[in-house]
Order: structure tokens, then C-alpha cells, then sequence
């Protein structure tokens, strides 16, 4: 035993376990929140049946089950509920209802003893609305205008393709009021500001005047153009409506402009629910939110991010090499450089909330607020760089990830050896030169490592976020097809503040949970495709200035 | 300061004890009165010495000797050491390299040198040979051609790479990447070559192309070599240096120093008794 214990075998196996540990939880953690977040877009198959309520008396319900768990019937009984029988462990299920429009909410609990003929039929049509949230039913009547088109399940056909008809009007609805009149009202905004401009600089200029004017007319023109064809899409879009009859018996009519999408879920063949398993996961990765972030997608906030993270690379990969490139090449090695060292290092561990809030301080309030004194007087008093934006963002993050590019890149420096230096000095290069041309180069794998650790530590960032330019819905993307296409003064979306935000400010918090999931398992991918797209890039560098190592 | 005879050879003195043979060649480089510190301690004491051109000179003696120290004041790597402090005079073709008007960098391009390990950078070839080009803001593609080719040529290893010049050079063997640091640095045309140890890292058969090498590069240009092996001084050098302790203890023809040493400590080192 005791020569077991020397041999150093025990200290193997506990480093081995170790390991094991933390892969697992690693792996875990992943898929918790894959089974969690990608289980929410299958379409669940729609339950009908009766419950005995509370009092004793029946309703129909209809609903998917969600999830089931066992409670303790001391539990329930404390809530008021006293008709529980004798049990112990009372089972229960989480269901779906939908209908918030008539119910109030969109899940409730049942007890599994208290259900009753439970049947799954093929007709019951399952309802995305655009408000609302899902409504479920039996497919009632088709209406055009006040005139019935079909009813009963032969309205279904139809029902389908004008369903399609008014999707189709939607998108050119969207287009639209989003593109077109959003660059009109841009170029709108353009043209105030210029003609704010000419009056603050006491220019009076009937020649640029007229121009603005002319341009304003135009605008207006093309706007009133817009406006009425927007009108004729309104009004063809309103034409058709259906109508369901709900599990209680009354009957929803819903205009076919508000629907989302409709399936019936119990009719489905496999291939169909994977193909609409796919329609949704797609829908939730290109697509706007909608209900308060609840329903729909979450593109602008994987936009944000990763646009928020390449700003942020830009900024601080030349910022960390040059001062590093000064920290060890040219500043004399004594008490000041190795304060300095420490002090970086120490900034690399101050919380980043303090970040967010020097951000908020220096580059928002300061900076922001001077350039707009200097360079956009004509818009004050709405500020247009003194306010959160993505600018300020990536900023405060580049100086949040500094310190890591900074040890990083002079690690990679210190590596560079001698006899390279000197061979290209004895060329006759100068100490510029042999960093530029010989230096640098053989550092870049290290570079990219202090780069690859620092988009790791800012993509996953939230706290900061939230005080310099993240905000819960962003009307447009930083990047657009409106002049000067980068918008680096506007808001954005955030991943990691979207989970925050859907998570515990969401006001319906069951209807989110999984969405949650979903976004962080995006959250997680986002990162993961940075840092390996990061680490691809360093392996090619590494293959091509695999130096004197040795 | 200290009572040291200053060990003086000139190109004159040379001249004079080899009586009968021809009058040596005119001095390339010329070291006046040269002592060097790092720091406290004293690394070369009153050096004197004349390098001839388009000779081969070889520093000999034990390690940490100076030899390689001297080497490097001769393009002031030196300068790059810190606490490096140097007095005297270092002359090429009569100008003073120590002077605060020389600009080193042009310096270096004078005199090239070459490392005891190689140092090829991890570029291409052909871009290792272009480097001090480029660095003289060459740019037209057929002088770079030209010039690469005739280095390598030179080098005695144009017929090897021809084909690969745009690999990388660390794929090449420890000794052609020191044929490839020597045609880098002969593609600038110094008029000094150093050689600090060049085929100490080298198997025999690369050791012996470096040295064909060296007899053959002398006709163009003045080489320096420091070297351990006593062989290969005598094989490859016209004059031998030998140094111990920082000081030049012997500087003569080759022939002469290995056939008959002035000095009891020069016979001592290269019969193999001490060093």
C-alpha cells in the first residue's frame, strides 16, 4: 500500500478524476441547456380533455403538457386546494392553455387524477398570433369581409392559402414601414439637421436652402406614395378572418393578419413536425422578437453581439500590442515598467461593472458629451454620441480585454529569440524595422492568443453592457443600409442581456424559460465559432512562423 | 592604468616576421588600443590588431576569451548589450566605426555577420535572401531576382533551392540554413564578412561545404571567422588571432602560428594542453 501511495499511482488517478469532473460538467451544462432550448421548438402534440376543477365541477380543457412533477399533497392542501385524496405525492402536469386573450394566462396546473377522457384529435388547430400568444381550437368558419368562405374542416384548405396570401402581404407590409419609410424618415432627420446646422452657423444660403427644400419635397412625395400604397396593403391584408371554437365553447375570430403561422399538430407526420421544427428553429435565429421578446427570434441580439465583439477586437488588439511592443522593447526595464506590469495585471481582475460604470462616466458623459458639443450641435439637445451605444460598448470592453492582449502579446515578444533579432539587425535593420518585419510577425500566434482570451471574456460580458449601449429591443441594427451604413452611436441587442432580460424582466416568465435556454445554448455557439474562427486564425500563423523554438 | 604590454601586430609587423614572403595585403579593419567592460569587468584589454583584405583571419582561443566579444564590436552588435562600455578605436578602411557620426545601421550593412546557430527568419527562401534588400527599399522584382539568384549562387547553394525558393527556410537542413544566412548576408555585398562559429552546430559534411565556402568567399570579401577548432582555423584562415583572457596573446600567419608559435601559451593551446 505504502509503495502503491510512492509510485505516485493515487496522484494519477486523482488527477485523472479531476479531469473527468470538469468535462463532464462541462458537458453537462451543454446539454442541459441543448435538450432545454432545442426542445422548445418541436411542435408538442395538443391534449383535449376534461377537469374537474377545485369545486367539483367539470371544464373542458385543451393544452400541451408541458412538463410533470410530484408534489407533496400537504403542499396543495396549504394552497386551498381540499379536495385531495389520500395520497401523499400528488402527480401533476404543467399545461400550455394558451388564449391568454380569454383566460388571463397561458399555463396552469392540473392533477393527474383529475383528469379525464383524454383524447389527442387530429382536427384541433394550434395558432401562433402576433399578440396573444398561441390560441388553440377547432377550426370554426373562414370569413371574407362579412361574407362565410367555408366552415368546418373544409375551411382548412382554404384557410392555408390565404393564410399564406396574408403572410405574404405582411412581409411587403414590413418592408415597407421598416426600409423605406425608415430611410425616408432617416433622410428626413438628415435634412433637419442641415438645415439646424446652416442656422447655427449664421449661414444664410437661399442657394443650399432651396436645395434642402426641394430634397424635404421629394421625400415628402415619395412618403405620401408609400403612405397610400400602405393603405391599399392594409386594407387587402384586413380582408380575411377565421373564427374558433375554443375548449369552452366560444368562438375567437382572428383577422389572418395577426397569424403567425397555424398546424395541427395531432395531424402531423413526423417529416412534418421536423420540417416545422426547423421552420422555427430557423425563425428564432433570423428573425426579429416579437411580445416582448418572448416569441420570435433573437437575430438582432446575435448580431449585436458579434458585431459588438469585432469593434471591440479592433480597438483593442492594436491599443494592447503597441503598448506592450513599448512595455518591452523600449521602455528601460526597472521600478516604473514593473509597476506598470503589475498594474495591468491588476486591471485585468477589477469587476467589470466598474468598467461599465467609467464607461459610463468618461466615454458616454464625457467624451460623447463633447464630441456632441463640437461636431453635432445642431442635433442638442438630443445627444447623438453622448448617449449608450455600441461605440461606447466596445470600448469600455476593449479596455476591459486590454490587459489580456497586453501579457499575451509581451509574452509572445520575450519568445522571439536573440539570434533572430540580431541576424536581422545585422542586416543592417533597425530596431523598428526588425520588430515590423521579423518580430511581430513570429509574436502574432501569441497575439492572437491574448486576442482569443480576450473576445472569451467580452462576449460573455453583460454587467458592463447594460450602462454604455445595450438595451432590451433595438429598433434598427448597427449596421444598415441607410448613410453612413455603421451606426456607431446607436443602441444594440446583447445576447447575454437578452437571456437577462427574457429571463427575469419577461412577463411570462413560463413562456420564456425555454427561450432562455435557447438563448444561452446561442450564446455559448456565438462564442464558441468566435474563439474557434480566433484559434484557426492562430494555428495558421503558428504553422507559418513555426520558428526557432527549439 | 594597468601594466599590460600592449600586444601590438601590424600589418607591418606581420610584414616583418615573415621575412621573404610578399609584403601582406593592405589592412581592411585596424583595432587602435581597444578595451571593453561589461559592466565592472573587463571583457578585452588593449587589443591592437590589422586585418588584412580579402584574407581570411581566425580568432582562436578558449571560451570566454574575448574572441567572439571582439567579433561583435567589429559591427557594434555590442551597442545592443547593456552596460557594454568600449575605449579605443575600431578603424574600417581608416574610419572610425566608434565615431558618433557613423550611422550603424549603414555600418552594418558593411559588415555582415553570421551566427553560430542559424537564424534564418520564418519566411520563404527567397524573402530570407531579399531581407537587407528590402530593407534598402528595394523593390523592382527583376533587380531582387537577380540579386537573390547571384547570393545564392555564391553561396554555393543556388542548385539546391532553385526549386523551393518560395518554401519556408526552416524547412531546410541546419546546413543550408547556414549556406542561407551566409548568402542573406552576402546578398547586401559587405565588404566584411563575421563569421562567429559558423559550423560549430553543423554535422562534418555541412562543415566542410562552409569551409569551401569561406576559401572560396575571400576573393570578394574580408572574413573573420571565431572558431573552437583548431583544424579548421588551420584549414580555412590566412592569419590566426589567438586570444586568452581578453587579451591578444598572438597574431600571426597561420602557418606560422601552427607550425611555430612565438608565444609558450599559443603552442599550449593549439597542442591541446589546455582550453
Amino acid at each position: 500500500m505504502k509503495s502503491w501511495f510512492k509510485s505516485g499511482t493515487p496522484w494519477i488517478w486523482l488527477n485523472a478524476c479531476a479531469v473527468s469532473v470538469s468535462i463532464l460538467m462541462v458537458i453537462g451544462l451543454l446539454a442541459l441547456i441543448a435538450v432545454r432550448g432545442l426542445g422548445h421548438f418541436w411542435p408538442a402534440d395538443l391534449a383535449e380533455f376534461d377537469y374537474m376543477e377545485r369545486d367539483g365541477s367539470l371544464s373542458r380543457l385543451v393544452g400541451e403538457f408541458h412538463e410533470t412533477e410530484e408534489v407533496p399533497a400537504e403542499q396543495l392542501r396549504a394552497s386551498g386546494d381540499l379536495n385531495i385524496g389520500g395520497e401523499a405525492w400528488i402527480t401533476r402536469h404543467l399545461i400550455k392553455t394558451g388564449n391568454r386573450d380569454l383566460s388571463g394566462m397561458d399555463f396552469r396546473w392540473v392533477i393527474d387524477s383529475r383528469v379525464s377522457s383524454l383524447t389527442y384529435p387530429r382536427t384541433l388547430v394550434a395558432v401562433e398570433r402576433r399578440e396573444w400568444g398561441n390560441l388553440y381550437g377547432y377550426l370554426h368558419s373562414l370569413r371574407e369581409g362579412s361574407r362565410t368562405v367555408a366552415e368546418g374542416e373544409a375551411a382548412w384548405k382554404p384557410f392555408m392559402e390565404r393564410l399564406a396570401r396574408a403572410e405574404d402581404l405582411h412581409a411587403r407590409i414590413r418592408a415597407i414601414e421598416k426600409d423605406e419609410i425608415g430611410s425616408i424618415n432617416s433622410g428626413m432627420e438628415r435634412l433637419r439637421l442641415a438645415k439646424r446646422k446652416l442656422e447655427l452657423e449664421g449661414i444664410d444660403d437661399p442657394a443650399r436652402l432651396a436645395a434642402i427644400a426641394a430634397e424635404e419635397t421629394r421625400l415628402k412625395q415619395r412618403y405620401a406614395g408609400l403612405q397610400d400604397e400602405l393603405l391599399k396593403l392594409y386594407e387587402a391584408i384586413q380582408r380575411d378572418s377565421v373564427s374558433f371554437t375554443v375548449a369552452d365553447g366560444t368562438q375567437v375570430r382572428v383577422p389572418l393578419a395577426k397569424i403567425v403561422r397555424a398546424f395541427r399538430p395531432n395531424a402531423m407526420s413526423l417529416p412534418d413536425k421536423a420540417g416545422h421544427y426547423f421552420a422555427k428553429l430557423w425563425e428564432f435565429v433570423s428573425d426579429e422578437p416579437r411580445e416582448a421578446n418572448t416569441e420570435g427570434g433573437i437575430f438582432p441580439a446575435i448580431f449585436g453581439t458579434i458585431m459588438m465583439v469585432m469593434l471591440m477586437s479592433v480597438f483593442v488588439t492594436p491599443f494592447g500590442v503597441v503598448a506592450a511592443i513599448y512595455l518591452r522593447e523600449y521602455a528601460r526595464q526597472g521600478l516604473l515598467t514593473r509597476t506598470i506590469r503589475i498594474a495591468v495585471n491588476n486591471l485585468a481582475g477589477v469587476p467589470s461593472i466598474v468598467y461599465g460604470i467609467f464607461g459610463l462616466g468618461f466615454f458616454v458623459y464625457f467624451l460623447g458629451g463633447n464630441i456632441d458639443q463640437l461636431f453635432f450641435p445642431e442635433a442638442l439637445p438630443a445627444p447623438t454620441m453622448g448617449t449608450p451605444g455600441i461605440l461606447w460598448a466596445s470600448l469600455t470592453l476593449a479596455l476591459l480585454t486590454v490587459p489580456v492582449v497586453i501579457v499575451a502579446t509581451e509574452e509572445g515578444l520575450s519568445r522571439v529569440p536573440r539570434a533572430v533579432r540580431e541576424g536581422s539587425l545585422a542586416l543592417g535593420a533597425t530596431k523598428a524595422e526588425t520588430l515590423w518585419r521579423t518580430v511581430l510577425p513570429m509574436a502574432s500566434p501569441a497575439i492572437m492568443t491574448g486576442l482569443i482570451l480576450a473576445i472569451a471574456r467580452a462576449a460573455g460580458e453583460v454587467a458592463p453592457l447594460m450602462l454604455v449601449g445595450v438595451v432590451k429591443l433595438a429598433p434598427a441594427l448597427p449596421l444598415d443600409g441607410d448613410f453612413p451604413y455603421l451606426h456607431l452611436d446607436r443602441k444594440f441587442m446583447h445576447l447575454g442581456f437578452h437571456i437577462y432580460d427574457v429571463g427575469f424582466q419577461s412577463p411570462n416568465v413560463e413562456a420564456a424559460r425555454p427561450l432562455v435556454y435557447a438563448t444561452a445554448l446561442l450564446l455559448v455557439l456565438v462564442i464558441v465559432v468566435l474563439n474557434l474562427t480566433a484559434i484557426a486564425i492562430r494555428n495558421r500563423l503558428r504553422e507559418k512562423y513555426k520558428s526557432l523554438e527549439h | 592604468m594597468n601594466a599590460t604590454p600592449t600586444h601590438g601586430f601590424s600589418m607591418e609587423a606581420l610584414g616583418r616576421n615573415a621575412p621573404g614572403e610578399a609584403a601582406a595585403p593592405p589592412a581592411c579593419l585596424e583595432v587602435k588600443n581597444l578595451n571593453l567592460y561589461y559592466g565592472d569587468t573587463q571583457a578585452l584589454e588593449n587589443i591592437e590588431l590589422a586585418i588584412p583584405r580579402r584574407q581570411v583571419t581566425a580568432f582562436i582561443g578558449p571560451s570566454g576569451c574575448g574572441k567572439s566579444t571582439l567579433l561583435r564590436c567589429f559591427n557594434r552588435m555590442n551597442d545592443l548589450v547593456d552596460g557594454v562600455r568600449l575605449q579605443g578605436r575600431i578603424l574600417i578602411d581608416g574610419e572610425d566605426i566608434y565615431h558618433p557620426d557613423v550611422n550603424v545601421v549603414d555600418l552594418r550593412r558593411r559588415v555582415g555577420m553570421v551566427f553560430q546557430k542559424p537564424n534564418p527568419f520564418p519566411k520563404t527562401i527567397y524573402e530570407n535572401v531579399a531581407y537587407g534588400l528590402r530593407l534598402q527599399g528595394i523593390k523592382k522584382r527583376h533587380i531582387l531576382d537577380e540579386t537573390v539568384e547571384k547570393a545564392l549562387r555564391r553561396a554555393a547553394l543556388w542548385d539546391e533551392v532553385k526549386d523551393r525558393l518560395h518554401e519556408n527556410a526552416l524547412g531546410m537542413s541546419g546546413g543550408q540554413q547556414q549556406r542561407l544566412v551566409i548568402a542573406r548576408a552576402i546578398a547586401v555585398e559587405p565588404e566584411v564578412l563575421l563569421l562567429d562559429e559558423p559550423a560549430s552546430a553543423l554535422d562534418p559534411i555541412s562543415t566542410l561545404k562552409i569551409e569551401e565556402l569561406i576559401f572560396e568567399l575571400k576573393e570578394r570579401y574580408t572574413i573573420i571567422i571565431v572558431t573552437h577548432n583548431m583544424q579548421q582555423a588551420a584549414r580555412v584562415s590566412d592569419y590566426t588571432a589567438f586570444l586568452f583572457m581578453g587579451r591578444l596573446i598572438e597574431y600571426d600567419k597561420t602557418n606560422t602560428i601552427f607550425t611555430n608559435p612565438a608565444q609558450k601559451q599559443t603552442e599550449d593551446y593549439i597542442t591541446g594542453r589546455y582550453g
